[in-house]
């Protein structure tokens, strides 16, 4: 309990104070996870707009690959991404390993499953409410594809937030393809992870609080954005 | 679409560019030391490596790791120098060929620890194999790092010289917690468990509550580093020079200096014992 | 994407509305939802669809429109624009307007950009027509449901069409909303569209039609003039629907 309170006081003077280092946490973990976010958000929604609007044999196998593998576990999806950024793998010419690009890679393919799944139940429920106005308008493949990411952009906006909150909040795969380096590599959750193993758990949790004030100055941001630019088109 | 597309393009692009060449600067000085948890964890990094930066001008990175893994790592070449505590594993690392040479770089101790109340009643055992036995007959709990790390391998060794296998009473009173020092510290005060640990992270570790040190001072219980280069013949990745340069500081009276200078809490932590260069 | 026949009609007249089925049958599964169905509209005016629930109103718009293929037989529709290059000769206005989830005006901009032109003096004069001018800035969905259905009639007018299908656009409102419908939709006419309207209202047929075609169960019970076939229906099928009795 005594380390709860403590942990409150110093996640005060951390923010107050605009600690050099954790600064820099902070903004490498925004780096990285925002990265990782327009990645995933471009091609998930390539992907969920396609599932979306068209129907090809095999589709239903998709959707049930691309539901489960939003149960990637972060520790799988980082071993898989060390394995081939690793000297001795594949990509390991590149000399990824151990970059904030590594870090984003890892986390994109954790979400773009993500937003896949999510955003194509958005889009095809949308598209099931527009299809018949579509065909009457003779629509290209492009223009159905744009009305409806258009007119669902509210939505998308939580699943964005979905895949954003996974991203920074996981810990398993950024510590293997980043290495928790020192002023490298180093974000919030590996922070933690860091500070927890040392025994300092009031600082652990104290970056824990600086973690969810982070995620709610984000999610207010995006809620803000959604109310005042919904109101034009809501109902 | 296609306006979106390539705004979406470039993006990315200046995202993945911005990435990569972020740390540019320090790129062909900057390596990799793949290293245990203990010495991250007691801070001896956030001490050495302003001052290797200073002497050699070499940027080190330190992935810090079970003894296991980061040999494993080194020898997918993801790493320009291994720093570990393993004696065996150290010397066969080099005798494979991915290690240049193995010097001996510093110790400190062992320490078994655990709750004030000692159940078993081990405090003030010279004796780390016979107090393991003890622990054992008993059946008390005892948190194990399980990881294959150099601390680990120090325990089997001296569950070993005990007589003792507690390999099959795992998840019973002996538990692997499969994790980094620190967590099996955690683990062990969070169940009154007995827990080997390297007397560096113990000093250094903050939730100590009422453990405390029960079990020291056996010559069993030394704890000996090592440093080595990673080979470039099996790894043409390497950094040698500034790898070289690091282990050569790390070796010379300046460095050994470096590392006797750190302390906790005015406690010294690791001993140096590097040879002298020939 | 189903393709709109268009010129397949042997008689078609050029500069003329022909639409044009011939066999027109629609089975789903066993069963035969409409036809054989065999039908002429020709020239401008407004044909006003009667018959009872399921007696196939709507699927043989669906068809005429292009919505759905049907099962066999052809249904074409010969416009005078149908030739040009791209260019939509039909609309279609919904029972329920879909509108998408943007402001008026960018609901009818959405279908002027379809069609190459974006300009909003053309838009503004759209919203003029249906009475919605000054409701540009308000979302859509947020209207009511008459003006909701005008505005989805504006829509339907951005891709200048020579034929107009309704499919009870005033089935759920109220009359004053409907009368509003009702003036729309006989000034689009009157400015060269055809109309092809559905409904359940013999009242409306009345105020509207030029030609009536009663359906029942999945055929053309009655097709002619309206006077004619509202003033002395020849078929019991029609007679029957027209004093409100059940028909099967």
């Amino acid at each position: 309990m005594q380390d709860i309170s403590s942990a409150f006081e110093l996640a005060l003077s951390m923010v107050l104070g605009g600690d050099a280092d954790l600064v820099e946490i902070v903004a490498l973990s925004l780096r990285v996870s925002l990265s990782a976010l327009l990645i995933a958000v471009v091609i998930g929604l390539a992907v969920s707009a396609t599932l979306a609007v068209t129907r090809f044999p095999g589709r239903g196998a998709i959707l049930v690959l691309l539901n489960a593998l939003m149960g990637l576990p972060p520790v799988v999806v980082g071993l898989i991404v060390y394995l081939h950024l690793s000297r001795a793998g594949p990509l390991g010419f590149l000399g990824l390993l151990y970059t904030p690009t590594a870090m984003i890679i890892a986390q994109a393919i954790l979400i773009t499953p993500i937003i896949a799944a999510l955003s194509r139940q958005i889009l095809e429920d949308l598209h099931d409410e527009y299809a018949e106005q579509f065909r009457s308008w003779s629509l290209s493949w492009r223009a159905k594809v744009g009305a409806l990411l258009w007119d669902g952009r509210y939505a998308l906006i939580t699943v964005g937030l979905a895949g954003f909150g996974r991203a920074i909040a996981e810990v398993g795969a950024v510590m293997i393809v980043g290495g928790n380096i020192d002023h490298l590599t180093r974000v919030m959750t590996t922070a933690i992870a860091l500070e927890t193993s040392k025994g300092d758990l009031a600082l652990a949790l104290a970056l824990g609080i600086v973690l969810l004030l982070l995620a709610l100055v984000i999610n207010g941001l995006a809620m803000t954005l959604r109310m005042t630019a919904g109101r034009l088109a809501y109902a | 679409m296609s306006r979106t597309l390539r705004l979406a393009a470039m993006a990315l692009m200046t995202a993945a560019t911005g990435m990569a060449a972020a740390p540019a600067s320090a790129q062909d000085t900057a390596i990799i030391v793949q290293s245990t948890t203990s010495t991250k964890n007691a801070g001896l990094y956030d001490h050495l490596l302003p001052l290797i930066r200073k002497a050699t001008g070499v940027q080190v990175n330190v992935v810090a790791v079970g003894t296991g893994q980061a040999i494993r790592n080194a020898r997918n070449c993801d790493g320009d120098v291994l720093l570990v505590h393993a004696k065996a594993a150290e010397e066969t690392f080099v005798a494979d060929g991915f290690g240049v040479r193995r010097n001996d770089l510093m110790y400190n101790d062992f320490v078994i620890v655990g709750p004030k109340a000692d159940p078993v009643g081990i405090r003030a055992m010279t004796d780390a194999p016979a107090a393991l036995a003890k622990i054992s007959e008993a059946k008390a709990p005892f948190a194990s790092r399980g990881d294959d790390s150099g601390t680990h391998k120090k325990e089997m060794s001296l569950w070993a010289a005990a007589g003792a296998d507690p390999s099959g009473a795992s998840g019973t009173w002996y538990r692997e917690t499969g994790s980094g020092m620190g967590a099996t510290l955690n683990v062990g005060r969070g169940m009154g468990a007995y827990v080997m640990t390297d007397r560096a992270t113990w000093l250094a570790f903050k939730n100590k509550g009422d453990f405390e040190i029960l079990v020291e001072g056996d010559d069993d219980l030394f704890n000996q580093y090592g440093v080595i280069r990673v080979a470039e013949d099996k790894c043409p990745s390497v950094k040698t020079k500034p790898a070289q340069a690091v282990i050569d500081w790390l070796v010379s009276e300046a460095g050994q200096a470096a590392i006797a200078a750190f302390k906790l809490d005015g406690k010294q932590l690791f001993f140096p014992n590097a040879k002298a260069q020939s | 994407m189903l393709k709109r026949v268009a010129d397949l009609a042997t008689d078609a007249v050029p500069g003329r509305v022909a639409i044009t089925a011939r066999a027109l049958t629609y089975l789903q599964g066993d069963r035969t939802l409409l036809g054989p169905v065999d039908l002429d509209l020709q020239g401008a005016g407004r044909v006003l669809i009667l018959g009872p629930n399921g007696a196939g109103k709507s699927l043989l718009l669906r068809l005429m429109h292009g919505l759905i293929a049907p099962t066999s037989g052809t249904v074409s529709c010969a416009t005078p624009s149908a030739n040009g290059p791209g260019r939509a000769t039909q609309a279609m206005v919904f029972q329920r307007p879909v509108l998408l989830r943007r402001s008026v005006a960018a609901n009818v901009d959405f279908v002027l950009k379809q069609g190459g032109r974006r300009r909003s003096a053309e838009r503004d004069a759209l919203l003029a027509r249906v009475g919605l001018d000054g409701f540009q800035r308000q979302p859509a969905r947020k209207l009511s449901g008459g003006e909701q259905q005008r505005l989805a009639i504006a829509r339907a007018l951005a891709v200048a069409p020579d034929v107009l299908f309704l499919d009870e656009p005033t089935a759920n409102l109220d009359p004053a909303a409907t009368a509003q419908i009702e003036t729309i939709v006989r000034d689009v006419s009157e400015a060269g569209t055809k109309i092809v309207f559905i409904t359940h209202d013999i009242g409306q047929a009345r105020r509207l039609a030029d030609e009536v075609l009663i359906m029942a169960g999945g055929r053309i019970a009655e097709h002619g003039p309206a006077s004619q076939v509202l003033g002395a229906p020849q078929t019991d099928a029609a007679r029957a629907f027209l004093d409100g009795r059940l028909v099967f």
